[in-house]
């Protein structure tokens, strides 16, 4: 979406008998019209931009006198985090619970993908692949590189899948869950292709089933077929769209999961149709729980780890993410944002391609001023790796010192000791989904006081 | 690295698949070359992630995933196998006597799957540059999104044949029941003649490749096109 999509940013006081429609708003309006001259749906990056109940409206509930709170800067608040040691021979230890997303070499270009890896290294904590296979970059800068298993299968083989410290086995995504992906055949450069094994310039298709399984019944023999290629050797995690995660976490962890990777729908992605950004999947805040119960009811809750993603921002997110029984969180466009992605030094090159700094989501198109989005080499020249890992590692120092600010100031030693009664709620909505109280009250939506 | 010659004999009656594996992973660096493999039993993942010129045979039917990701090796199913046989092989050679379930060869990139017998669906399914050759037929949505690689069909094809088809080249010889998106009948050319003459010889069946037709993409839904809506 260009400039079209951008209409909330425009200028445009209040003049006396201009009173604009709350269903026909200028975005809706401009839409409209676009359709009507393009006939065809919106494909753009980045993740949902409609507002959902969110951690924003969720309060954590510092220590008083009936609780006892740690001193900051100076007691300990443990960070740490074992993925993966269900089954798996070398688990991952992360230093930080959080960890990069999955982001393709194709939708990202090298030297982002090297800056990702740079930054999650420099703070002890892991990068994912993506569509399109392992890039030597990517492994030779990522200390703990995760390898995804798509059902596309672009650039998969088995040298890398023995090569990463971890498999994830990708069912979905929470920017579009049931749906596959699309690499439009403008970032198809030379080396894109031939990792891929496709003619330059063609539009990848990635599909939305794997290949070869079909259900969770399946899948708990893929899960088996990659452990033998592996020795056992690593984890393998299973990654899924929020939509119904209480019955789709029992069936990925009864299938052999070590780590469930949990996508919300405000998840990112380099490029999907906006109705489908927009209009599919259920807010982290509401998934978590499900996702938390189902593992409890299983007898797996921190035995298979849960890792949480879409629309994580801060280390405020991170905690209230953690209290309601996440094992760690997962970044994706917070990293973009990190390493230089809709940076306002860039503003006049964003409004030559029509949009602007703070708006920029066509991550599918290749023009990505920052060098980031794109396979131009031009553009991504421009983009330093080293840079950009010093300001991803710096982000994630600074989310890490605010979890643990929260943690400390809830009496925790360990940031995995924030819970559920941690926490309560804004809204009404919010503490139906999320499962704590109302600010104030005792009521739980949804829940009898007998639950 | 130091090879031997003898015939290792592995009884899965007796041996787990994850010991039987893990000698064949281990056989990469030094150890025996030679494998038989008997009462598979139907057992998943037999001689998976293989990296190795090791010669593998196994005596009777294989579950899901026999020989899946090979490099190198050459194995040799005298049965039946189950779903995703040699699924993204990269190299060597995976030979089924019998059938073979759904999904075989999906994704390969190189190498060669032979199946004597008949192929379940979505046989080659985004095959990336493995070489297949059925003896007997192929059920339906097979080459679907197939990139790279020949799909040869001694006997008949089912509905969809190479759906969304990209570069492979498919060879059959039967009828087809119906050709997928941006799938056609193409001209055999010298180039394509030569091709399916040596995977036939290669494969050892014997068919007179002047019985087959060729089918691959129109190239018509490469790029995205409104126009074309219709036709996805």
């Amino acid at each position: 979406m260009g400039a079209n999509g951008s209409g909330n940013g425009a200028a445009g006081g209040w003049s006396p008998g201009l009173r604009e429609s709350a269903l026909f708003d200028r975005n809706a309006i401009a839409e409209i019209q676009r359709k009507a001259r393009e006939g065809i749906y919106d494909i753009r990056g980045f993740g949902a931009k409609r507002k959902v109940p969110h951690f924003d409206d969720l309060l954590l509930l510092g220590a008083s006198v009936s609780r006892y709170p740690l001193e900051g800067y100076r007691e300990r608040c443990d960070t740490s985090v074992t993925l993966g040691d269900r089954f798996a021979r070398e688990p991952i230890e992360l230093e930080i619970p959080i960890t990069i997303a999955g982001m393709s070499f194709g939708a990202l270009s090298a030297p982002a993908k090297e800056a990702l890896g740079r930054g999650a290294s420099a703070m002890g904590t892991s990068t994912t692949t993506g569509d399109g296979g392992m890039t030597p970059e990517e492994r030779g800068h990522s200390d703990k590189l995760v390898y995804q298993l798509l059902p596309s299968r672009y650039g998969m083989n088995p040298d890398d899948l023995r090569r990463a410290d971890a498999i994830e086995v990708v069912v979905g995504q929470g920017a579009k869950p049931g749906g596959g992906g699309m690499l439009l055949g403008q970032k198809i450069s030379d080396r894109v292709a031939e990792m891929r094994d496709l003619p330059k310039g063609v539009d990848q298709r990635s599909a939305c089933r794997h290949p070869d399984w079909t259900g969770p019944d399946d899948l708990e023999i893929k899960i088996g077929e990659l452990r033998e290629i592996t020795d056992w050797r690593v984890p393998i995690y299973v990654k899924m769209a929020a939509s119904r995660p209480y019955f789709d976490v029992a069936l990925a962890a009864k299938a052999g999961a070590d780590v469930i990777v949990l996508d919300g729908m405000e998840g990112g992605t380099a490029a999907t149709q906006d109705v489908f950004i927009e209009h599919v999947g259920i807010p982290l805040l509401a998934a978590i729980p499900e996702a938390v119960e189902s593992l409890k009811d299983l007898g797996l809750h921190r035995k298979v780890q849960l890792v949480v993603s879409g629309g994580i921002r801060s280390g405020a997110d991170a905690a209230k993410a953690l209290a309601l029984g996440a094992d760690a969180v997962s970044v994706g466009v917070a990293a973009m944002i990190a390493i230089g992605d809709n940076d306002p030094a860039l503003e006049a090159e964003y409004a030559k391609i029509g949009t602007a700094a703070g708006f920029y989501d066509d991550w599918q198109a290749g023009q990505d001023p920052a060098g980031i989005s794109t396979q131009d080499e031009a553009l991504a020249a421009r983009f330093d790796p080293e840079l950009g890992g010093r300001r991803l590692a710096n982000y994630l120092r600074a989310m890490v010192l605010e979890i643990q600010t929260l943690a400390r100031a809830c009496g925790k030693s360990d940031v995995r000791n924030l819970e559920p009664e941690d926490l309560v709620s804004l809204t009404i909505e919010a503490a139906a989904m999320a499962r704590v109280p109302l600010a104030g009250t005792k009521w739980i939506p949804g829940l009898d006081e007998d639950d | 690295m130091s090879t031997e010659t003898a015939l290792e004999v592995v009884d899965l009656s007796q041996t787990s698949v994850r010991e039987l594996n893990q000698r064949l992973h281990d056989a990469a660096s030094g150890g025996p070359q030679a494998w038989q493999v008997v009462h598979p039993g139907g057992l998943h993942s037999i001689a998976a992630g293989l990296d190795a010129p090791l010669d593998v045979d196994i005596d009777g039917h294989v579950g899901y995933y026999c020989a899946g990701m090979n490099k190198e090796a050459t194995v040799r199913i005298h049965g039946n196998a189950g779903v995703g046989l040699a699924e993204n092989i990269m190299s060597g050679s995976v030979v089924v006597d019998g059938d073979a379930s759904q999904s075989a060869g999906a994704t390969g990139h190189g190498g060669l799957v032979v199946i004597r017998g008949n192929a379940s669906t979505r046989c080659g399914i985004s095959m990336k540059g493995v070489n297949i050759v059925v003896g007997g037929d192929v059920g339906n949505l097979s080459a679907f999104m197939a990139q790279k690689g020949a799909l040869v069909v001694c006997g008949d094809a089912g509905e969809a044949l190479g759906d969304s088809i990209y570069e492979t080249h498919i060879y059959v010889r039967g009828s087809v029941a119906s050709l997928g998106a941006d799938c056609i009948e193409k001209e055999i050319g010298e180039f394509h003649a030569g091709e399916l003459s040596g995977l036939l010889e290669e494969s050892g069946v014997d068919a007179d490749p002047g019985e087959f037709r060729r089918y691959g993409t129109a190239r018509r839904l490469y790029n995205f096109d409104i126009d074309n809506a219709g036709d996805y």
